[in-house]
């Protein structure tokens, strides 16, 4: 499958990266290939099969409705590049 | 001459469930609170944390289903959809979209005596986000994540609505459904219950359906019909200039009153929604359905039956009563406390109307206990104060939820019982004022009321006015 | 008396028995480390001033008689994608190399809670991508056997720490054979457990469908003991099991007689590195003696697994890595334009090329137009490659063949080309896509001298089976140890 300049535009666009030119170049090729590779699967028939997203059938796991955390926010903005007044700080936003 | 145009709605609304602990962790949901103090590292999403689903989210939810008719999906997932934005930790938002939990429902509204249905599409469960706020010292954006994994439902339905009256009377069907199963408080004006309009307008007749937009931020009803009005306009003038419709997302402005497309070239729409490996199915069995159902309440319809055969008041009276669960629920609480059901629908029909009107405030706004209404009835019952004192102290019941008896006892309001001092009192008013005594004698029946009056005014008002009227007809 | 050379329940029972105190334990890998981190890289970080005191605090609890396990006292090494409270948890990245956690990940709190002492974090490949340890924005590590070679990986780290001598025991973490290949690379013993079996909390995740914590260690032993601390029930992990036949130790008795083996006659073709062909027979006939019934079969889907792992993992990977995106903690470009700017070049800056490769290939198989014809795809044949397992299950009690169809490359040899690198994994991956256990264990050693691994597999939650078998086959041999640890103090 080729895999066109838009394409890798498109997914840096996804995933929140910027490639340079050689990286995009790079990426190009490597996802192609990586696609080329991967469409062995079609060799399958798999018409009739169940996608599994859970390898097993476990169900119902649940937490009680009791609140179990206190106010940790010291502790958690310690890892923030930037806070102000007890809140995580970003570039403005649009709205 | 000009084309007629029909409008197509169909409602995203998003109702915060009402669980005392988020979807997916145990911090607090309460409302309020200092920025990021009801945070955790699932909340904030910091690496290596996971989700654990609240079982309470799992039966609100089926709850709504089962109160506008839907199908249950007996096994059901969550999915990722993903898109970076600050008010989003994980950069993906966990919600349903290839299993939601409810499909297929639908719910009765009546608009100018016409009932139609609305019907839902999809019922799903998801977390909310958190809060940015801008901070102009800085020119700079605040996340606050308290927000952050609050539970809740979106209710999807399809493009069966036709105007803002129709819209309208379907949100306040939802919020009474709502409220009536304790789910949510559903506060427009606090965001426990957020509508998206999707909108496009088609000329009469027509088979096709426009092009829809999809616009958000509407806090009130208010700015809800606003915005529908709005979009109508704004739709129907492209087309008239042969300009295109565009499918996009816009927010409304309600101060302003006009709406604007959020775009951006950062923005994909591509979600690329997975189901989320860190989260097991939900199964829910017959048993599970069965409790659920059997746990719910008595909704409106069910209530108007009963009240009219159990309680033998007007229909009308009824009407306005279940219309809010509030009301409903103090009307019942009365009566068990002893009260007789048409006394009750009276205080709630006339004084607590008058009130919230003069107070400005609709019924989720009360505040006052049953507890101190019962009392009330019982203390005009026995005739311990007269009405117009009832009148003085429910006031004092609406606005500060006072006890009646303690407060009658302390302002010296209660019916003065005095055999003596109102024979005094009569006797006075007889001496004093010849004039109506000649009247009344003389066939004037309107001239004893002047006499009650003055009875009346010397007793401070605490007298009972029949005893008063009783005790003058045999002076005379 | 040289502790570095003793197995980790060795160092446990002198420690109980008095012999050898806790600080001096932690002491002497400390300054293993010391010593030879230096030519191996298989640290990140070394908690020198946490270890000592937690040490003190242990060695107190066992006088006490409050500390009675058999890990009790024994100094561990953590894979650096499990988050330790106060201690930098990098995942070998630059976008977490200022990441502190405030919490610690759960199998790593069991090991606390049973005594054992925490060194530091071990080396890996960025978020767990990659089979050589090549990947880490801290250097890679170099095979302790020979350090022109690389260790695999992605718990390079851990398998290299172990090999070397530098700790006796280390957790990593297993999402297409990050524990067994590395183990195999490095002549150690290492677990995967079935899925679910191992609390993930706090471990980072790469591909949260797969991914499984487990030990590594000199012998089977040692990781049917850490494997029973740390595979406790986890309320705060929903893919956590709750079990009760985590008594991996019992299991631990050299007898195979009646175990039924199959041989998957589809692992044994031209790829596969006719060394490591033979000295897998050799093992399947030493178990023969031992009693096992040993039969080839065609388990089939061999040849399918890879690329529905890199479907399933890069898509997965894609969507987990998004936190990672300068707001609430990690790197953040010095400097932006506006917000998404500063995701792009935060993320651009902080990632690297492998990563940002499975990235972009995950993000891609989801996207709108292609999930069905990739990702669901994958997730269909994944059922595939389940049946095929489930079936052979039905006639096998185990399911023994080589790890990787190489031994240890050659540093730097494989990362010119990713699809090759990705077919080293065609033993261990299918294993992950249908959630079993997995163990490897050394099994003997090529034309160079490198170790060559021994992989079983085990039908879900039947952990007791392969270890079993993997220690009845391990008492045929002697550990060895590579010879520059052999030469050590001579």
């Amino acid at each position: 499958m080729t895999i066109t300049d838009e394409t890798i535009d498109y997914v840096g666009i996804l995933a929140k990266l910027e490639l340079s030119d050689e990286e995009k170049l790079q990426a190009k090729k490597d996802m192609s290939d990586m696609l080329d590779y991967v469409s062995k699967l079609n060799e399958l028939d798999t018409e009739n099969v169940e996608a599994m997203s859970h390898t097993f059938s476990y169900n119902n796991v649940f937490r009680e409705d009791v609140v179990i955390n206190g106010d940790n926010r010291d502790n958690l903005l310690k890892n923030a590049p930037e806070q102000k007044d007890g809140c995580y700080k970003v570039p403005k936003t649009f709205d | 001459m000009g084309k007629t145009y029909e409008t197509v709605i169909g409602l995203e609304v998003h109702v915060e469930l009402a669980t005392k602990t988020k979807i997916f962790c145990g911090c607090s949901t309460e409302f309020g609170g200092a920025p990021n103090t009801h945070t955790c590292p699932v909340c904030t999403g910091m690496p290596g944390s996971l989700p654990v689903l609240n079982k309470g989210v799992v039966e609100k939810a089926v709850a709504v289903g089962l109160a506008t008719n839907c199908t249950i999906t007996r096994n059901c997932k969550f999915d990722r959809k993903n898109y970076f934005y600050p008010d989003n930790p994980q950069n993906y938002q966990i919600s349903q979209l290839y299993y939601p939990i409810c499909r297929d429902g639908k719910v009765e509204i009546e608009v100018d005596g016409k009932k139609k249905y609305v019907r839902i599409h999809e019922i799903h469960m998801e977390e909310d986000a958190g809060k940015l706020v801008h901070d102009p010292y800085t020119d700079s954006s605040l996340v606050d994540f308290n927000r952050s994994g609050v539970p809740l439902i979106e209710i999807v339905s399809e493009p069966d609505m036709r105007s803002a009256e129709e819209v309208i009377a379907y949100l306040e069907k939802l919020r009474l459904i709502i409220q009536y199963l304790g789910a949510s408080d559903c506060k427009l004006n606090e965001g426990s219950m957020r509508a998206d309009v999707n909108l496009s307008v088609r000329e009469v007749g027509s088979e096709e359906f426009g092009t829809r937009t999809e616009t958000k931020n509407l806090n009130s009803f208010k700015a809800i019909a606003r915005a529908i009005e709005n979009e109508r306009e704004r739709q129907i003038d492209l087309i008239e200039s042969g300009e295109p419709v565009i499918q996009e997302t816009r927010r409304w402005d309600d101060t302003k009153e006009y709406s604007y497309a959020m775009r951006s070239k950062e923005d994909a729409q591509d979600y690329r929604y997975f189901p989320d490996p860190d989260l097991v199915p939900i199964h829910i069995s017959d048993e599970w359905l069965k409790e659920i159902r059997n746990n719910q309440p008595e909704f409106r319809d069910e209530k108007r039956i009963r009240y009219k055969e159990e309680y033998q008041i007007p229909d009308y009276d009824i009407d306005i009563i279940t219309n809010s669960k509030k009301l409903a629920d103090i009307f019942e609480e009365t009566i068990a406390l002893g009260a007789q059901p048409k006394k009750v629908s009276n205080w709630l029909m006339v004084e607590t109307m008058r009130l919230m009107k003069e107070h400005q405030i609709d019924a989720d706004g009360l505040s006052f206990s049953a507890k101190n209404l019962a009392s009330l009835i019982k203390m005009t019952d026995d005739k311990k104060i007269n009405g117009s004192v009832a009148k003085e102290v429910f006031e004092k019941i609406f606005t500060e939820d006072i006890e009646p008896e303690a407060y009658v006892k302390e302002h010296g309001l209660a019916t003065v019982n005095d055999e003596g001092a109102l024979r005094t009192a009569c006797e006075e008013a007889v001496a004093n004022n010849p004039k109506a005594v000649e009247d009344y004698r003389g066939g004037k029946e309107k001239a004893l009321g002047a006499l009650v009056g003055q009875v009346m005014k010397a007793m401070k008002g605490k007298a009972d006015p029949a005893s008063v009227n009783k005790m003058l007809r045999e002076l005379l | 008396m040289d502790i570095m050379s003793m197995t980790a329940t060795e160092i446990g029972r002198k420690i109980k028995a008095g012999e050898i105190g806790v600080v001096e334990a932690v002491k002497a890998c400390l300054e293993s480390i010391e010593k030879y981190d230096k030519e191996y890289n298989c640290f990140v970080t070394v908690d020198r001033e946490g270890a000592i005191s937690q040490a003190e605090e242990i060695q107190k609890k066992i006088d006490a008689g409050e500390l009675t396990g058999p890990l009790a006292g024994v100094p561990i090494a953590i894979k650096d994608n499990m988050c330790q409270e106060g201690v930098l948890t990098s995942c070998s990245s630059k976008i977490l190399s200022n990441f502190v956690p405030t919490y610690t990940s759960d199998a790593v709190l069991k090991l606390m809670e049973a005594g054992a002492v925490i060194i530091g974090k071990t080396n890996m490949d960025e978020f767990a991508m990659g089979s050589t340890t090549e990947t880490s924005y801290y250097g890679e590590t170099k095979n302790p056997w020979d350090i022109s070679r690389v260790p695999g990986g992605s718990s390079g780290g851990s398998a290299a720490a172990v090999a070397a001598e530098e700790v006796p025991c280390a957790l990593g973490s297993d999402t297409g054979g990050s524990i067994r290949q590395p183990a195999s690379f490095c002549g150690v013993t290492g677990i995967k457990p079935t899925y679910g079996r191992v609390s993930r909390y706090g471990l980072i995740a790469y591909g949260s469908s797969l991914d499984q914590i487990g030990p590594l260690a000199k012998d089977v032993t040692d990781c049917a003991t850490i494997l029973e601390i740390i595979s406790q029930y986890d309320s705060k992990d929903s893919t956590s099991v709750n079990r009760t036949d985590n008594d991996f130790t019992s299991a631990l008795c050299d007898d195979v007689k009646g175990l039924k083996i199959g041989l998957p006659r589809d692992y044994f073709t031209d790829g596969l590195d006719p060394e490591i062909k033979e000295a897998v027979y050799q093992a399947a006939e030493v178990l023969k003696r031992k009693g096992a019934i040993v039969e080839e079969f065609d388990l089939g889907m061999v040849e399918y697994a890879i690329p529905a792992y890199y479907i399933i993992a890069s898509a997965e990977a894609s969507s987990n890595l998004e936190r990672f995106d300068g707001v609430k903690y990690g790197y953040r470009t010095d400097s932006y334009t506006d917000l998404h700017n500063m995701y792009k070049k935060s993320r651009s800056e902080g990632f690297g090329a492998e990563v940002k490769r499975r990235i972009m290939l995950g993000s891609f198989v989801l996207s709108s137009g292609y999930y069905d014809a990739y990702y669901v795809k994958a997730l269909k044949v994944k059922a595939l490659i389940k049946q095929a397992y489930d079936k052979a299950f039905e006639k096998y009690d185990i399911i023994m063949g080589p790890v990787a169809p190489t031994t240890a490359l050659k540093l730097g040899e494989s990362l010119s080309d990713p699809i090759k690198m990705y077919l080293g994994d065609v033993y261990t991956v299918p294993v992950n896509l249908a959630g079993l256990p997995g163990i490897s264990l050394p099994c003997g050693y090529d034309r160079n001298g490198m170790p060559i691994g021994l992989q079983m597999v085990g039908n879900a939650f039947e952990e007791k089976k392969i270890i079993r078998a993997a220690y009845a086959y391990e008492q045929t041999r002697a550990y060895k140890r590579p010879a520059g640890v052999c030469e050590r103090g001579l």
